[in-house]
């Protein structure tokens, strides 16, 4: 057994609410870390992981406390330590990589400058072999071109790269531990699965230990020799990353597992009722009691112990778990959805549809130029069907979320039309619409946190569609409001409340009864699950599923998370720079032959399963225009064919599936170089 | 983070909100002290007419320029009146002509800015560029401008010190509206197709209301200043009425022997102002938009 590190023994974090109760955010947690191990915690928010990662490096947020236990790192108590001791552990022997770099690195000073503070912090080495380690570094983290690099600010690197030199950074004081709290989660899908393979590579190659902290089963899964799963600041489950994986003895992991959507099933995956409980709220018994479907009145009654299972190698906090041992061939199940009731009608058209951000400059105005001949979103052509879910998949700066909103009339078109209903033009001016048109298309917002007025309370929230397209007032308006509470399976109690007293998946249950208030034909959807955790965001798409079936609405899905697109969506398009690469039948898009561009985007997708590595075919090289000619992914694709890539607008070539590329490439020839 | 979990769900009334923050912002001893003495010059304010000692315009030869004493407590001025009788008298027209200018300084500031910052474009440029251009001219010159063609009645000098105080809260208005138009709610009401009005009425102020109070309380001690710097310089109220910038204009010149004329007027009117600013600090604390926190390190 190699040497372990540092050791968490009995350690419970906490705070004193404002009625002087001592509440516990983390309770009774022990772990070791092994050298040269990477260890992922994993959790919902709130679950107590990042606060049981900074204790780990000896830090603890204002206002909260020790109330027992200890960390010791090399048999040293963390917590106990002065801050001079724990300076020069930190950075030296502990270090950190924050979840956004962009945010954590200084914008004023070059790249190279930072890195040299950390290694004149962290070593003895004079000037000339500083400047030979910098190079050294960034080479490591697999920088392009590391002899510039370090003259560059932080602003002129992409987000991926940006978190490279944060891995730099923490290797130069050529740490024991390297501590990572969500280092991926700001970033595309692709530069996250690049990003994840260099964390691996750097494991192995230095045997640093890492703790890997997300809320990202897929992440966590590409990295970990051992997974921690946390639950109301608890260790539920805790064992090799394999036997987590496909073996999971706790019905909370179980759950968790099973609410990811995977990109191998078409239907939803299953949600887990009930939210994770509040800190403080639990008195006696297990705390996933109320969400667990093995519960006996054993649970209610008494809180069960980490219990080790020799022959799984893993401890598990739960009374039950050897019923679940037999259970557990059906992670791979889902929800099948009701078979596409989409009618032929065509509801929404968007005809050549070219949206720019660029200002038309004065003199350009005087001399009656057309300024912007590269916009950023330029011909799309998507014809979308009465009852239908279309999604439209790319990475950050793909354009997707443009396009919403220019359907909503919140951005003005440059050319192109949008047609709604019986081919009747949309105006692209918000103001220009007749307040119907404007009715009958409804948004829901990524975020339920920005997009609900925090003054207000739930009733008022809904009340403002409802006035305003309907007139309601009265007892008719607070029926309305029940109805619609009911429909998102939310209680008439919570009519009441603010915003701030709801969960995240319960504010984001508001935000889609707000935009079913308006009874509309098409919602757009934005990104709606992405700021949720799983097991909410699964409860969540199976609802906008049901909401659907029941009314017949049309959804325009925009999201970068293929899976989830995977698991709601009829048709898809994916989109690159702006421009439509491939749309079709969602279960044609995910099987080849594909674009090259979908080819690269689904090989990046992280599944929560060690088995399944991700494929990185292309440069995680971030483009900030899209080309002025040829195919728009010419900059990255990895079969591209020469010139002619370059120069030319690719053919939209049709397979009998109806599923439609843009590419040089003849589509069976695709086919076979794909297989 | 965690603590807000722990909020309360009962659903509280505007007046136990009301007391609620007052409650808070008592907690802690720099609230506390200004609250107390926000709170000693209102009361004064409304009875020093019945407890005045004497006639705050009696002048006698016989008592000029006394020294503190049993009789009068704070001495007697240049004319033989009574120090202590105009002092608590003294804070009267300035408090009134500063709670009303204020008020109209809040309107008219805080809903230029927030229509400023929600329209944005040419209006707003322009708009901004015509405040920055009056903020660029020193106020007293305007004020003094006006007052002496006006006249320094209390119906000119509270629109004219609301006029020249709201400017400052034209900026913050807008600035606090910019932090709220950039949220996902406007775009969806927006997106909703409400009118201008209705998005300002129900989505932005709610949400920038506590900012601009804050503001306004602050401006409340600035424009007490400015008031006294006018009565001071002889064009706020008219003699014989007491006040505290008057009285420290009349007293000045005789400071070096009769110190006490000018020193009970200053205390006054320092400690309302300091007062005044102890409370709206402890106010936007209490509201949770203070921003002067350490940082978590």
């Amino acid at each position: 057994m190699s040497e372990i590190i540092e050791s968490v023994k009995n350690l419970s974090i906490g705070f004193n609410s404002q009625q002087g109760k001592q509440i516990s955010i983390l309770r009774n947690v022990s772990t070791n870390i092994k050298k040269g191990e990477t260890v992922g915690i994993v959790g919902e928010s709130g679950s107590g992981k990042s606060t049981l990662a900074l204790a780990m490096m000896g830090y603890i947020k204002q206002g909260l406390f020790p109330l027992k236990g200890e960390c010791l790192f090399k048999s040293k108590d963390l917590l106990k330590m002065s801050s001079r001791q724990l300076e020069k552990i930190r950075g030296r022997k502990i270090a950190m990589i924050p979840q956004n770099a962009g945010q954590a690195l200084t914008p004023n000073l070059k790249i190279g400058y930072q890195i040299d503070e950390a290694l004149r912090l962290h070593t003895d080495l004079n000037k000339t072999e500083r400047d030979k380690k910098i190079s050294e570094l960034l080479n490591k983290v697999r920088l392009p071109s590391p002899e510039t690099m370090a003259f560059r600010y932080p602003h002129e690197l992409s987000g991926g790269q940006q978190q490279r030199v944060a891995v730099a950074m923490a290797l130069a004081g050529k740490p024991d531990l390297l501590l990572l709290d969500e280092p991926t989660t700001g970033l595309d899908v692709t530069t996250q699965a690049h990003v994840l393979e260099l964390l691996r590579f750097i494991a192995k190659d230095t045997g640093t230990s890492m703790i890997y902290v997300s809320h990202d089963l897929g992440a966590i899964a590409q990295v970990s020799d051992r997974i921690v799963v946390m639950y109301a600041g608890e260790i539920v489950l805790e064992g090799p990353a394999r036997k987590i994986l496909k073996e999971p003895i706790h019905p909370y992991t179980y759950g968790l597992l099973k609410s990811i959507p995977k990109l191998s099933l078409a239907g939803l995956p299953a949600s887990m009722p009930g939210t994770q409980p509040q800190p403080g709220s639990i008195n006696e018994g297990c705390s996933f009691y109320d969400r667990c479907n093995l519960a006996t009145d054993h649970c209610k009654k008494n809180s069960p112990d980490l219990e080790h299972i020799k022959e799984l190698d893993t401890n598990v906090r739960c009374f039950n778990h050897k019923e679940l041992i037999n259970q557990n061939n059906n992670l791979q199940t889902s929800i099948t959805k009701k078979s596409n009731n989409s009618e032929a009608i065509e509801v929404l058209k968007l005809k050549d549809v070219s949206i720019s951000y660029a200002k038309q400059k004065f003199f350009d105005q005087l001399l009656n130029k057309i300024s912007d001949q590269n916009p950023t979103v330029k011909d799309i052509n998507i014809d979308i069907k009465k009852g239908e879910t279309i999604a439209l998949v790319g990475e950050s700066g793909s354009g997707k979320s443009t396009i919403l909103k220019s359907i909503a009339g919140l951005l003005k078109t440059k050319d192109g039309q949008i047609k709604f209903e019986n081919d009747r033009i949309l105006s692209s001016d918000l103001k220009m619409r007749n307040p119907n048109d404007l009715r009958a298309i409804q948004l829901i917002f990524q975020n339920p946190d920005e997009s609900l007025n925090p003054n207000h309370t739930v009733e008022q929230i809904l009340s403002q569609p409802l006035k305003l397209y309907f007139n309601l007032s009265g007892e008719e308006l607070k029926k309305n409001i029940i109805d619609l509470l009911k429909k998102v399976r939310l209680g008439e109690f919570y009519m009441s409340r603010y915003p701030r007293q709801l969960s995240g998946g319960e504010k984001q249950r508001v935000a889609v009864a707000r935009a079913f208030a308006a009874k509309p034909d098409i919602i757009l959807c934005d990104e709606v699950t992405s700021a949720l955790d799983v097991s909410v965001q699964a409860a969540v798409l199976n609802l906008l599923q049901q909401l659907k079936e029941d009314l017949g609405t049309t959804y325009v899905f925009v999201s970068h998370d293929l899976a989830v697109v995977r698991a709601i969506s009829d048709r898809v398009a994916v989109l690159y720079q702006g421009r439509l690469c491939e749309i079709g039948p969602s279960q044609n898009v995910y099987k080849f032959p594909s674009h090259p561009y979908t080819e690269v985007l689904l090989g990046a997708v992280l599944e929560p399963d060690p088995d399944i590595k991700p494929k990185l075919v292309a440069e995680d090289i971030v483009e900030e225009k899209p080309p002025e000619k040829g195919c728009s992914f010419q900059g990255r694709c990895p079969r591209k064919i020469g010139d002619i890539c370059n120069l030319e607008l690719p053919p939209w070539q049709i397979d009998e599936n109806g599923n439609a590329i843009r590419c040089h490439i003849n589509i069976d020839e695709l086919a076979s170089l794909q297989q | 983070m965690e603590s807000n979990l722990i909020t309360e769900d009962k659903q509280k009334n505007k007046l136990e909100k009301a007391f609620e923050i007052l409650k808070t912002m008592a907690s802690k001893p720099s609230g506390l002290i200004g609250l107390t003495i926000v709170l000693f010059h209102i009361v004064l304010a409304l009875i020093s007419p019945y407890i005045a000692p004497y006639d705050y315009k009696a002048i006698s030869p016989n008592t000029m320029l006394l020294a503190p004493s049993a009789e009068h407590w704070f001495g007697t001025d240049s004319l033989g009146r009574d120090v202590f009788t105009r002092t608590i008298l003294g804070g009267r027209t300035a408090l009134t002509v500063t709670f009303f200018g204020s008020l109209i300084a809040l309107l008219w500031g805080g809903l230029l800015g927030i229509f400023c910052g929600l329209v944005g474009g040419k209006i707003d440029d322009v708009v901004m560029r015509v405040v920055d251009a009056f903020l660029s001219i020193p106020w007293i010159l305007a004020m003094l401008l006006i007052v002496s063609l006006l006249g320094t009645s209390t119906e000119v000098l509270i629109p004219a010190l609301g006029f020249f105080y709201g400017k400052g809260i034209v900026r913050v208005a807008r600035a606090a509206t910019h932090d709220v138009i950039a949220k996902d709610f406007i775009v969806s009401a927006r997106a909703r197709g409400h009118s201008n009005m209705s998005i300002i009425w129900n989505e932005i102020i709610p949400n920038v209301r506590d900012a601009i109070l804050v503001e306004g309380a602050m401006r409340w001690s600035w424009m007490l200043l400015g008031f006294s710097s006018l009565s001071f310089l002889g064009f706020g109220v008219s003699p014989p009425t007491p006040d505290w910038g008057l009285m420290i204009s009349n007293a000045r010149g005789l400071m070096s022997f009769a110190y006490w004329s000018v020193i009970a007027p200053i205390v006054g009117l320092s400690s309302l102002i300091i007062g005044i600013n102890l409370t709206a600090d402890a106010f936007a604390k209490a509201l949770g938009i203070d921003r002067s926190t350490k940082a978590p390190v």
